[in-house]
């Protein structure tokens, strides 16, 4: 009967305390829920898309530039219309979400991983090795992101891969500068000093102790560079520099349209630029909440 | 602090240096200039005598070292594609870049300013919640794809500006419209946050119990003080409107040096290349330097070492 009393209430656990404070916020909820929906579309894009886009046998050059809600011969519905050379505008924009995604993923984990690296390195070692690091990102972070890409595009040939590692060397530096800022400040606190008294391994500390507390702002920036890098890859793409004609990223289905625009055939461009702005839009809104709870100081 | 900038400039020479030399061992292993220069279709005698010509078949560290005894001397080589000084092209063109970037960053002031102010007068109404709409979405936007919507809405659909060109003042509204929404979020954040903390300081509290009102408050002592951190900002901005001017003159069609800095590094054109690399590091590099500058000078709190 007191055992009822006796007993403290037991916590919500951690895990999901913090997911129902992230959610709290609106934005945040809402930019959560577009952000599943679209990951879950790309990743289902096979299943629920009309048409392969890939696939030149499915496209029909007869239906080309037809206006959203058209019907092919076959009576299958164009939602959102189609490209010049017949290809679903709806079909094209779940495919190009994939690549933009996976472009988007990938080069801001691979940039995460390289700069986080060299920015604990630079703080943990110190002397001539952090004075050439930082030497470089300053060198990095004083040229414009378009250009630098752009030259590696322009040594590297065009495709998305190349693209991907463009992005990687153009973004990697942004990290090295934060990890090893927040590095330097964590480096003197007493837990480090704790460490080093037990003798623990140099790496040991690096990574084990001084890495875990410099991780909030990594995630933080890395959630802004998926959505900065998916513009990137769009706009290099839109430059003709991305993916190939046979193989749409969104960019590149705005590119195709860019030519018919002025003929009034707007929705080629139109339809995958709304797309694209609301992935982006979706990972913006989630990344702000997240940087507003991982370091409240600076909102 | 004269000593800050001396360094601060020969650093962004170091950077214009060491960016262009990576640019032509990079571009000059990756592509063919005198295949460039021929075409695709030319056959190998051509393609050979125009190695031959343009002093291509000499070894790279020797051709770098020829174009820096060069450049030290002012003299940029000549283009490639267009046959004539690089300098001169650069020159005919930069006009056009830097009244676009002055116009883009007035458009950046015009909008972002005013709604940052409305925003931080009214918290958490609904003038901020559009406010707050607008950065986002800008943010969002890709430059290239509100260039495309813009030419639809005010080109097409409504044609009241031309589509492309750089012939008239008309010419550069929408091109600046869509170079300055991009710097809109960061410059209307700034704004709110430093204006709202600015209206609750004391001496705006004594402003207002002498009687000041509405705009002279706001003018005379709230914005003055909430505007100095957006000033050193908006030097930084600008001189990433000349990156973005890549994109920007390409949608539209402007001779100015972001398209030629695309078409080059697409064409080859390696001596073009080479100085655009320097003068868009410089002038990125000395707008931060500028930036810092004005910080320093607008509050001495600040003492750069």
């Amino acid at each position: 009967m007191s055992n009822a009393d006796t007993t403290p209430i037991a916590p919500e656990p951690l895990a999901r305390q913090r997911i129902i404070q992230y959610l709290s916020a609106p934005g945040a909820a809402i930019g959560m829920t577009l952000l599943v929906v679209i990951v879950l579309l790309a990743v289902f894009a096979p299943l629920i898309s009309p048409q392969n886009p890939y696939d030149l046998m499915q496209l029909d050059i007869m239906d080309g530039r037809l206006p959203p809600g058209s019907e092919s011969y076959s009576g299958m519905p164009y939602y959102l219309g189609t490209d010049n050379q017949g290809r679903d505008i709806l079909s094209g924009i779940l495919y190009g979400l994939r690549t933009s995604l996976i472009v988007g993923v990938f080069s801001a984990i691979a940039a995460a991983l390289i700069g986080t690296t060299l920015g604990l390195l630079a703080a943990y070692v110190g002397g001539r090795t952090e004075s050439l690091l930082m030497r470089l990102v300053d060198l990095q972070l004083s040229f414009p992101t378009i250009l630098m890409a752009l030259m590696m595009l322009a040594v590297l040939g065009k495709g998305v891969q190349n693209v991907v590692i463009a992005l990687i060397i153009a973004e990697w530096a942004t990290y090295a500068r934060t990890v090893r800022g927040t590095a330097l400040v964590e480096r003197e606190k007493e837990y480090i000093e704790a460490a080093r008294c037990l003798r623990l391994p140099r790496w040991r500390i690096v990574f084990r102790h001084l890495l875990p507390n410099c991780l909030a702002p990594v995630i933080v920036i890395a959630t802004m560079q998926v959505a900065r890098a998916i513009g990137l890859e769009a706009t290099l793409s839109f430059l003709g520099l991305g993916a190939s004609v046979t193989e749409p990223s969104l960019g590149m289905l705005i590119s195709n349209g860019y030519q018919y625009l002025l003929s009034g055939y707007y929705w080629i461009s139109f339809f995958p630029g709304i797309a694209l702005l609301v992935t982006i839009v979706a990972i913006n809104l989630a990344g702000d909440r997240l940087r507003d709870i991982l370091n409240p100081r600076n909102i | 602090m004269l000593k800050y900038i001396l360094l601060r400039s020969l650093l962004a020479l170091a950077v214009a240096f060491t960016v262009s030399l990576a640019a032509f061992f990079l571009l000059n292993v990756a592509t063919d200039p005198a295949q460039a220069i021929a075409g695709e279709d030319a056959t190998q005698e051509v393609v050979d005598m125009i190695r031959a010509r343009y002093g291509l078949d000499q070894p790279l560290p020797v051709r770098y070292f020829e174009w820096l005894g060069g450049v030290l001397r002012g003299d940029f080589g000549e283009s490639y594609y267009w046959h004539k000084p690089v300098a001169e092209l650069v020159a005919e063109r930069a006009g056009v870049t830097i009244t676009l970037a002055l116009a883009a960053l007035s458009v950046t002031i015009l909008i972002a300013i005013p709604l940052g102010a409305l925003a931080a007068l009214n918290p958490n109404s609904w003038i901020d919640r559009m406010a707050l709409g607008v950065a986002v979405s800008a943010q969002a936007v890709p430059n290239f794809w509100l260039g495309l919507i813009m030419i639809i809405l005010f080109a097409v659909m409504i044609p009241i500006f031309p589509v492309s060109g750089d012939d008239t003042w008309r010419h550069f509204v929408l091109p600046a419209f869509v170079l300055g929404a991009s710097s809109v979020p960061a410059i209307m954040r700034l704004t709110r946050t430093g204006l709202i903390e600015v209206m609750g300081a004391d001496y705006i509290r004594t402003a207002r119990s002498k009687g000041f009102r509405g705009g002279a408050l706001l003018r005379r002592h709230a914005l003055r003080n909430a505007l100095l951190p957006v000033i050193s900002v908006l030097a930084v901005q600008l001189g990433q409107k000349f990156g973005g001017s890549v994109i920007t003159e390409s949608i539209f069609a402007i001779n100015g040096l972001g398209r030629l800095a695309l078409e080059s590094i697409l064409g080859a054109d390696i001596p073009t290349v080479q100085m655009l690399i320097f003068v868009f590091a410089i002038v990125f590099v000395a707008m931060n330097l500028l930036a810092d500058i004005i910080n320093a000078i607008l509050d001495p709190r600040i003492r750069i070492g």
